[in-house]
C-alpha cells in the first residue's frame, strides 16, 4: 500500500515526478473580479481626473506632491491593512501619529539630541505605545475597537499634555529632507527630447525597478511551472508585468524631470516590498491571515493567536511613529492637532484596498492602491477648485462603494461566512 | 401516481432550479400526504436543502422552474413570510434562535403578542407555556435560551413553529446534534404532532431514525427525485435506503480491516478537567485511557458525557481548568500545555466542527492543509517565523488532494465551497501532514454523506495501517462498532467501560453510556 501521507515536505523530490496538469487551460484565463477590480478602478479614476484637469493631475510636479503629500496615511495604511487582515481596527492611529511627533520634537529640537538617535527613541516609543495597546486587546481580551478608542483620547491628551497649545520647531535639516526632500542628483541630467531635461539617477531606479519586478516574476513563474501549477498564458503574463511596468517608469520620468526621487517614496517602497514579503511569504504573516480567517481554527492548529495579536500592534504602533516624524518633520513642527482623523484615511484605504470587514483578507499593495485613489480624489478635486466638503462626500461614497463591491462580488461568487 | 391522490397537502412538480453552471435541482417532484412524516434522504449535495428552500420561499417564485399545489392553491411565494403565512415553516439544522432572549422572546419573535404596539409580557409568557406543555418542554418560558441544552433549544424551535399554526413542519437534520435521549423526545414528539393533523418533512442522514418514524420517503440523487417508497409496511431495510441514495449497492458501510496492534503511543493516566465556566464542576474524572500504535480505538459517550472535553484538554489543554493527570507517550511523560506543544509531541486532534473550529473556509485548500505546521514549509526559520516556500506548499496539497481523494480542481480551490466530505478530507489532510503518532478524530463523518464516509473510513484504515494511534470519537454507535477495535464508554465524565471489537455490541455499549447519568437525565 502506498503510504497516505505525500512525501515528506524536507526531502525535496524532483518536480518531474508530479506529473503536470495541463499548463495552460485556457479557461483559468481568470480576471478576478475582487482582487483586479481595485486596480481596474485606479485606472479609471485617474483617467478621469487627468481629463478633468487637462492633464493637470499627472504633471511632473503634481505626482510628486501627491506622493510626499500622502506617504504617511500610506505608511500608516501598511500596518493598518494587518491589523483589518486579523480581524482588529486601530482607532489611535491618527493620535499616535500626534504624539510620536511631539515626543521626536521634544527629543530633537528642545533637548538637541542627535537625530539619528532621537529618531530610534521615538521609534521604540511608538512600538511600546503600540505594545500597550496589544496587551489589551491580545492577553486581555478587550475588543480592539474599544482599546484604541480609549488610546486615541489618551495620547491626543497626552499630546496636548507636552506641546500644550502650541507647535514644537523647527526640525533637524535632515528630517526635514526626509519627509520633504530628493535625492541629490549626483549623476546630472540627461535630455529627453520633447520632454526635456531628466534626472539620471532617478531613471537608472527606475530602470533597475522595473527589471526587478520582471524577473522576480518571471522567476516565480518558471517555478511554478516546474512544480506542475497552472500559471496565466504567457500573453497575459507579459501584460501583468508590462502594465505596472509602464506605469512605474511613466511616474518615474514625470518625477525625474521634476526635482528627482523624494525620499519618502524610497522609504515607501521599501516598506511595501518588506510588507508584501512577509505577508505573503513568512510564517508569522500567513498566520495573521489565519487568525482573521478562522480564529478558533488557528487557534487549534497551533498558531499563537495572542502573540500574532500583540505584535501587529506593535507594527502599528512603529509605523505610526515613523509617519509621526515624517508629518512634523514636513510641517517641520509637531503640532497638537496633527494627525487628527489620519486613522480613517488608513482604514478607508485598507477597505478601499480590498479588505474584508471580517478579516482574513486583503493585501499590501491593495492597501496602498486604496490609499492612493483617496489621495488623486483629494488632489484632483483641489485641483479643479472643488471645495473641500464636497471632497469629503465623494471620498465617503467612494469607500461605500467600494465596500459594497466587495460584499456583490463576494456573493456573487457565492463565498458565504 | 401517487401524485394524483387527493389528499395530498404538498405537490411539487417539475422543480429546476440552477445556479450559475450548477444545477441544483433537475425536474423533482414530490407529494407529500396530508398527516404523515415524509423523509427526504440524499446524500450531500443531492438537493435536499435546495429543494426545501424553493418550498419554503428562500428562492422566490420565479426564480426556479415547476410549481408548488399546498393545500389545493398553487403558491407563488416572494419569500419566507409567505410561506409562513399560509403554514409551512422549516426548521435549520442550524438553529435560528437569540441565545440572549428568552424561551417566549424567541417563540414569538417577529409574531410578538401585542396590544397596540406594546408587547404584552403576560400573554406573551402565558402562551409561551402552553406551547412549551404542546412540545413536552419543562421550562420556564423567562428562561434565557443560552441556559438550555441544543436538544431543548430545539423544541423551542418546534414551539415557535406551533405558534404560527403550522400545517407542514420542515425539520432540516433535527438530530444531527442530539443526544440519543433527546432524539428519542424529538421522534416521539413529532409522532404526537402527526396526530394532531400536522404534516412534518424530515431531512435525515441518520437512517434508522427514517426507519423507525417516518410514513414514506423521497430518495433524492444529484439533483432528480430518485424513488418514492412506502415505510409503513416496513420492509424497507437501511441498506436498500442506502443503495437508492448512491446509485449502487454499497455491499459493506465499513471498509473491511485488520488492524496490527503495536507499541503503546499514548496513555492518559487520572486524567482530571473541570469547567472553565464553573471551575468547581469536574468534566472529566479521572479518566484512563491507552492507545496503541496501529490501532482504531473508540470513544463513545453521550452528549455532555465530555468525550469532546476529554479530547481537547489531552490537546494542549484547548479546554478547561485544574487539569491533573499525567500524558504518557511512548513510554515517558510528557507537557502540552498548549496546542503548539502537543502538535509537537505528536498529537493531532480533528475537531467535530469543521467549520467553525477545524478550517479557514475563506482560505484555499493548499493553505489549510499546511496550517497546522506551516514551519515544515519554511526556510531560514529564524526570521518572523522563516520564509514559507509556496511550491512545497503546493506540491504538499497537491499529493493530498490525489491521495485523499479530494474533489476539487485544483489545489488553490476554497474550502468554504467544498462539500462536507472534502472539507474533511482537508482537515484530515493538515493533521496528517503535521506527522502525528495519535490523531484524534472528533465526530470525523459528521454530516457527510454515506460515499465520504466510507472514504473516510478507509482513510482512518490507511492511518492506522502507517502504524498511527487513532481514537475515533462517534455519536454513532454503529460507526464505533463498525471502525473500531476496542472502545471506551464515556459517562458523566468518567470511563465507565472498556469492550474489544468482539465483545461489543449497541447495548452493552449504551448500558455503559448511561450509567450513573440517570439522576441527571431526571427533570428536576
Amino acid at each position: 500500500m502506498t503510504s497516505i501521507a505525500p512525501t515528506d515536505a524536507g526531502s525535496p523530490l524532483p518536480p518531474d515526478e508530479v506529473p503536470p496538469p495541463p499548463r495552460r487551460s485556457p479557461r483559468r484565463f481568470s480576471f478576478n473580479p475582487r482582487q483586479s477590480g481595485i486596480y481596474v478602478a485606479f485606472a479609471l479614476i485617474v483617467v478621469l481626473f487627468t481629463v478633468l484637469t487637462d492633464g493637470a493631475l499627472l504633471q511632473p510636479q503634481n505626482i510628486s506632491n501627491i506622493i510626499v503629500q500622502n506617504s504617511y496615511i500610506l505608511i500608516l495604511a501598511i500596518g493598518m491593512i494587518l491589523i483589518i487582515i486579523a480581524g482588529h481596527i486601530d482607532l489611535s492611529a491618527g493620535s499616535v501619529v500626534a504624539v510620536t511627533g511631539a515626543i521626536s520634537a521634544v527629543l530633537m529640537v528642545d533637548l538637541q539630541l542627535p537625530w539619528p538617535l532621537a529618531l530610534l527613541i521615538t521609534i521604540v516609543a511608538g512600538a511600546l505605545i503600540g505594545a500597550f495597546q496589544g496587551y489589551w486587546v491580545a492577553f486581555f481580551g478587550i475588543p480592539a475597537f474599544i482599546v484604541t478608542l480609549a488610546g486615541m483620547l489618551v495620547f491626543r491628551a497626552l499630546t496636548l499634555t507636552v506641546l500644550g497649545n502650541q507647535g514644537i520647531g523647527p526640525f533637524p535639516d535632515a528630517v526635514r529632507t526626509l519627509s520633504n526632500g530628493f535625492i541629490e542628483g549626483y549623476l546630472g541630467n540627461v535630455g529627453l527630447g520633447p520632454l526635456g531635461g531628466a534626472d539620471v539617477i532617478t531613471l537608472l531606479v527606475g530602470i533597475v525597478a522595473v527589471g526587478a519586478i520582471a524577473l522576480s516574476q518571471w522567476r516565480t513563474r518558471s517555478a511554478r511551472l516546474r512544480y506542475g501549477q497552472t500559471v496565466d498564458p504567457l500573453p497575459l503574463f507579459v501584460l501583468k508585468i508590462a502594465a505596472p511596468s509602464v506605469v512605474v517608469l511613466a511616474v518615474i520620468i514625470q518625477l525625474a524631470r521634476f526635482k528627482n526621487l523624494p525620499w519618502v517614496l524610497v522609504l515607501l517602497a521599501a516598506l511595501v516590498i518588506g510588507y508584501t514579503l512577509l505577508t505573503n511569504r513568512a510564517v508569522f504573516g500567513r498566520h495573521i491571515y489565519a487568525v482573521g480567517g478562522n480564529l478558533q481554527a488557528a487557534t487549534l492548529s497551533g498558531v499563537k493567536v495572542r502573540s500574532v495579536t500583540f505584535w501587529i500592534f506593535v507594527n502599528m504602533g512603529v509605523l505610526a511613529a515613523i509617519a509621526g516624524v515624517i508629518f512634523a518633520g514636513r510641517l517641520n513642527q509637531a503640532g497638537p492637532t496633527a494627525g487628527t482623523a489620519f486613522e480613517l484615511d488608513a482604514i478607508a484605504a485598507a477597505f478601499i484596498g480590498g479588505a474584508a470587514v471580517q478579516g482574513g483578507v486583503g493585501k499590501v499593495v491593495g492597501a496602498i492602491t486604496g490609499g492612493l485613489i483617496m489621495a488623486v480624489i483629494n488632489n484632483g478635486m483641489s485641483l479643479i477648485g472643488a471645495p473641500s466638503e464636497r471632497v469629503m462626500l465623494v471620498k465617503g461614497l467612494v469607500l461605500l462603494a467600494a465596500v459594497a463591491y466587495d460584499v456583490w462580488t463576494k456573493r456573487r461568487v457565492g463565498i458565504a461566512r | 401516481m401517487a401524485s394524483e391522490e387527493p389528499d395530498d397537502i404538498l405537490r411539487m412538480r417539475g422543480i429546476t432550479k440552477t445556479f450559475p453552471g450548477v444545477m441544483a435541482l433537475q425536474d423533482v417532484n414530490l407529494s407529500v400526504r396530508r398527516g404523515e412524516i415524509h423523509a427526504i434522504c440524499g446524500e450531500n449535495g443531492a438537493g435536499k436543502s435546495t429543494l426545501m428552500k424553493v418550498l419554503s420561499g428562500v428562492y422566490p417564485h420565479g426564480s426556479y422552474d415547476g410549481e408548488i399545489v399546498f393545500d389545493g392553491e398553487p403558491c407563488a411565494f416572494s419569500g419566507i413570510r409567505d410561506s409562513e403565512h399560509r403554514g409551512i415553516v422549516i426548521i435549520h439544522q442550524e438553529l435560528a434562535l437569540c441565545p440572549q432572549l428568552s424561551i417566549a422572546e424567541n417563540i414569538f419573535l417577529g409574531n410578538e403578542q401585542a396590544t397596540r404596539g406594546l408587547v404584552d409580557w403576560n400573554r406573551t409568557n402565558y402562551e409561551a407555556e402552553k406551547l412549551l406543555a404542546r412540545v413536552g418542554l419543562r421550562e420556564r418560558a423567562v428562561t434565557p435560551v443560552l441556559d438550555i441544552g441544543v436538544g431543548k433549544q430545539q423544541l423551542v424551535e418546534i414551539a415557535k413553529a406551533l405558534s404560527k399554526r403550522v400545517k407542514l413542519l420542515i425539520l432540516d437534520e433535527p438530530t444531527a446534534a442530539l443526544n440519543d435521549a433527546d432524539s428519542a423526545h424529538l421522534l416521539d414528539l413529532l409522532r404526537g404532532l402527526r396526530e394532531q393533523g400536522i404534516t412534518c418533512v424530515i431531512i435525515s442522514h441518520k437512517l434508522n431514525e427514517i426507519a423507525e418514524i417516518a410514513d414514506s420517503l423521497t430518495i433524492l440523487r444529484d439533483g432528480r427525485t430518485i424513488e418514492t417508497l412506502d415505510m409503513r409496511a416496513g420492509d424497507v431495510t437501511e441498506e436498500r435506503i442506502i443503495s437508492g441514495m448512491v446509485g449502487r449497492d454499497l455491499e459493506h458501510r465499513f471498509p473491511p480491516h485488520e488492524s496490527r496492534v503495536g507499541e503503546e503511543a499514548l496513555r492518559i493516566e487520572d486524567w482530571t478537567v473541570h469547567s472553565p465556566t464553573q471551575p468547581d464542576r469536574v468534566v472529566v474524572a479521572g479518566a484512563n485511557l491507552v492507545l496503541r500504535r496501529g490501532e482504531i480505538v473508540g470513544l463513545a459517550g453521550l452528549m455532555g458525557a465530555g468525550r469532546t472535553e476529554l479530547a481537547m484538554s489531552v490537546f494542549g489543554r484547548s479546554y478547561g481548568v485544574n487539569i491533573s493527570g499525567r500524558l504518557i507517550k511512548d513510554g515517558a511523560p510528557i507537557e502540552a500545555r498548549n496546542v503548539s506543544d502537543a502538535i509537537s509531541h505528536g498529537i493531532a486532534y480533528a475537531t467535530e466542527d469543521r467549520k467553525r473550529y477545524g478550517l479557514n473556509l475563506i482560505e484555499d485548500i493548499k493553505r489549510n492543509v499546511s496550517a497546522a505546521r506551516l514551519g515544515k514549509l519554511a526556510r531560514r526559520r529564524s526570521f518572523l517565523g522563516g520564509w514559507v516556500d509556496d511550491n512545497e506548499e503546493y506540491r504538499v496539497a497537491e499529493g493530498f488532494r490525489r491521495s485523499l481523494n479530494i474533489k476539487a480542481p485544483t489545489v488553490a480551490s476554497i474550502t468554504g465551497k467544498l462539500s462536507g466530505g472534502n472539507q474533511q478530507k482537508v482537515v484530515l489532510s493538515k493533521w496528517i501532514f503535521t506527522d502525528p503518532d495519535v490523531l484524534i478524530l472528533d465526530e470525523p463523518t459528521r454530516g457527510i454523506d454515506v460515499g465520504a464516509k466510507y472514504e473516510i473510513y478507509t482513510i482512518i484504515n490507511q492511518l492506522a495501517d502507517e502504524g498511527k494511534a487513532i481514537l475515533v470519537i462517534s455519536s454513532e454507535l454503529p460507526e464505533l462498532l463498525g471502525i473500531c477495535d476496542r472502545i471506551y464508554a464515556l459517562s458523566a465524565g468518567r470511563i465507565t467501560g472498556e469492550v474489544t471489537r468482539a465483545e461489543a455490541t449497541q447495548e452493552r455499549l449504551m448500558q455503559f453510556m448511561t450509567q450513573a447519568t440517570h439522576e441527571q437525565e431526571q427533570p428536576a
